[in-house]
């Protein structure tokens, strides 16, 4: 964002996380403080998205020509005024001295930028974030958004498009890691009058935020991924499918859509060309199965949201029975930075098998909470120990649970793998969509396990047996072991059901749902036998 | 409010009387677009916190289309319910970073302190007592969400505070 004739500027988070801390009292309070100092033309308090560290929220930067950022902590309205007069009016007084040092009583709110949570990340799709305020179209457009769309529509075909983002290897961040191209392709090349495209922000992995946090932080480069996507695809309509948990989401994203209609980038005829394209939100009513892109499109239709068999695959027959192309929001948020920078910028992060960058959920005991971007193959140890700092608890990490249900759990003496999709298939679990969680030495992983497995009971739509009966049937058993009653042959009963949830299940939840027991038994079998009944009498 | 002959989610979020107008509001506003019947029960759950059985017959109408249909779609998603709430709602977020923190103490320290169970509802009508999965504060977790306020790094001592607070002030 251009400083239009600012010094001095305050970015303030309004994020979910840091709403709940209170920023809505402190960025009032900065407001009171400016006006109170006569200072509203040289300084400017933005609110903003998200700023990554939620565990230690409200958090504000402040911004000040030629001299270093200081971001805040835990602030509250009283730090804010201090902050006001005793760190940016007295820079501003002394504009001749080149150093300053802050008091005492501010720097010990103020967290050194320089830590490895920051240094170490590559923001590109959580770029902007801390710097715009999500609810100003103008700011997306200062930072040089909606150029992707005016050029590919001036100088592209949607096959050019695809073209492009083939080349980068953007695959989806949603968890699957299908590429993105080839799911457009397929769209793009069944024959249809009508076409669809969905952006899937129905995140319901316990422990997941990214998605959330993207669309609150910046809704316009998702939109702008979706109206590309729409263009490549050649669909005139799109649909935001969000969960209904996350109303600020929805609300900024509504915003961004009357917006962006306003300057022309949605509606008749976009920017003079002959490319036409509307876009609505539906809300997701709180079911971890909608996710699956046969029941998000049932939920998007305003149906039970129970998965179908596939194929046909939605990007044959879809919403509606036209085809629709559904992809992540963070893949999405992906696509106007390539078509903008370039298929070999991208690729300089990452990987040649994943290029480009994923952005994590950082929670659990782990020290440094919140979310972070890296580049694709950063190993689970920079991660956790370098980045995150360890534990909060200071014992030692015991494991990390990755990508919820459908993920697994990765044990300590793995941490070396590659944050990539290869690397991760070989230990049987996945990205996921990027929730890291991460276990201390008091962490039961039974009792984890028992958690997922009612997850899934609670989740499973009913619709197949498998899934049905099998997941209940899990959980018996893991009650029963978790009770003292269980037997050495229970155990082999929830191997034998999980193996009957892989093969027969419909959809990706019955198919993960035996994920954790079966990664956190591989990897600590010993915490399972040791709650046997027969534990004295057997050595297992 | 209505802006540019759309309805903007805050506004939505902020009502809370029964208001019979919001029916035939919400009715007429997603009547002729597709896949509106989720819509419009978020709209009539989120104003009044469940959905009506009359409320769900009407819907029924208007839509085309069988009540079972509309029942089909209401006990599916966890997000409506079917029965009048307390005038507050307490949710215990129980989300996996949440449960590795500590919410099972909350739960039941809030179970302890009102007196009822999960999924029950005050004697006084006062506050409903449910649990949520993941509201995605897993960075301040355990969190718990009273009416539309969220509080994060929550403690079992602080429940009894906020629930004096809330019903002080709350209501």
């Amino acid at each position: 964002m251009a400083s239009n004739g600012y010094v001095c500027r305050v970015f303030c988070c309004t994020g979910t996380s840091c709403s709940s801390s209170g920023c809505g009292e402190v960025y009032t309070a900065l407001n009171e403080a400016v006006q109170a100092h006569n200072l509203q033309s040289t300084v400017a308090v933005v609110p903003t998205g998200c700023m990554g560290l939620c565990s230690r929220g409200p958090l504000i930067k402040v911004e000040i020509e030629n001299r270093p950022p200081v971001l805040y902590q835990h602030v509250s309205p009283l730090i804010a005024r201090l902050i006001v007069v005793e760190h940016i009016m007295t820079v501003l007084r002394e504009t001749g001295k080149s150093t300053f040092t802050l008091p005492e009583f501010l720097s010990s709110c103020s967290v050194a930028l320089d830590m490895p949570f920051f240094t170490l990340q590559k923001q590109v799709v959580l770029s902007d974030s801390d710097h715009i305020n999500p609810e100003k179209i103008e700011d997306y457009i200062g930072i040089g958004g909606y150029s992707a769309l005016e050029k590919a529509l001036a100088s592209l075909t949607g096959e050019d498009v695809i073209r492009i983002i083939r080349r980068s290897g953007l695959r989806g961040r949603g968890g699957g890691g299908f590429p993105t191209a080839l799911k457009w392709e397929s769209a793009g090349n069944t024959e249809s009058r009508e076409k669809y495209v969905i952006c899937n922000a129905d995140e319901g992995d316990p422990g997941a935020y990214m998605d959330r946090s993207i669309l609150e932080s910046n809704p316009h480069r998702v939109l702008e991924g979706l109206i590309l996507a729409g263009f490549a695809v050649g669909a005139a309509s799109g649909f935001f499918h969000i969960r209904a948990e996350y109303p600020l989401a929805a609300q900024r994203v509504e915003q961004a859509i009357l917006q962006a209609h306003e300057k022309g980038f949605l509606g008749k005829s976009i920017l003079g060309s002959d490319f036409s394209f509307t876009c609505d939100i539906r809300v997701g009513a709180g079911a971890f199965v909608s996710g699956e892109e046969t029941a998000l499109i049932a939920s998007v239709e305003g149906r039970r949201g129970m998965p179908v068999n596939r194929p046909p695959f939605p990007s044959e027959r879809g919403l509606w029975g036209s085809p629709t192309c559904i992809n992540n929001v963070e893949t999405l948020a992906n696509v106007p930075l390539i078509l903008g920078k370039g298929e070999d910028w991208f690729q300089s992060f990452g990987n040649e098998e994943a290029p480009g960058t994923k952005v994590f959920a950082l929670s659990g005991k782990i020290k440094n909470r919140g979310l972070i971007e890296v580049p694709m193959g950063t190993p689970i140890r920079t991660i956790l120990e370098t980045m995150g700092d360890g534990t909060s608890s200071g014992k030692k990490i015991k494991a990390v649970q990755i990508g919820g249900l459908a993920g697994g759990l990765i044990p300590e003496n793995q941490f070396d793998l590659p944050m990539s999709y290869a690397s991760f298939q070989q230990t049987d679990s996945s990205i996921g969509s990027g929730g890291l969680i991460v276990l201390d030495e008091d962490d039961s992983v039974v009792e984890l396990t028992r958690f997922y497995t009612e997850f899934a009971v609670s989740e499973s739509c009913g619709k197949c047996a498998p899934c049905r009966i099998g997941t209940s049937q899990m959980l018996h058993y893991l009650d029963r072991i978790l009770e003292g009653e269980g037997t050495m042959e229970d155990i082999q009963q929830l191997k034998r059901i999980s193996q009957a949830l892989q093969q027969a299940s419909l959809c990706g939840l019955g198919r993960s749902a035996p994920n954790p027991f079966l990664s956190s038994y591989t990897y600590f079998h010993e915490e399972y036998t040791s709650l046997l009944k027969e534990r004295n009498l057997r050595d297992d | 409010m209505l802006f540019r002959g759309r309805f903007l989610y805050s506004t939505i979020m902020a009502a809370e009387t029964r208001d019979t107008g919001i029916l035939e509001t919400s009715i007429n506003r997603w009547k002729d677009k597709p896949g509106n019947l989720l819509m419009i029960l978020k709209e009539i759950q989120e104003a009044l916190g469940y959905i009506p059985r009359d409320y769900a017959l009407t819907i029924s109408e208007h839509t085309e289309q069988p009540l079972a249909r509309v029942y089909e779609a209401v006990t599916f998603y966890s997000y409506f319910d079917l029965e009048k709430p307390g005038k507050v709602r307490i949710a215990v977020c129980t989300g996996t970073t949440c449960f590795l923190n500590g919410a099972g103490h909350i739960l039941k320290e809030f179970q302890n302190q009102l007196n009822i169970r999960e999924g029950d509802t005050t004697g006084d009508g006062q506050f409903h007592l449910a649990t949520l999965r993941c509201i995605g504060c897993c960075g301040i977790a355990p969190a718990v969400m009273i009416g539309k306020k969220v509080y994060g790094h929550m403690t079992p001592s602080r429940v009894s505070t906020l629930i004096h607070e809330w019903r002080n002030n709350g209501l």
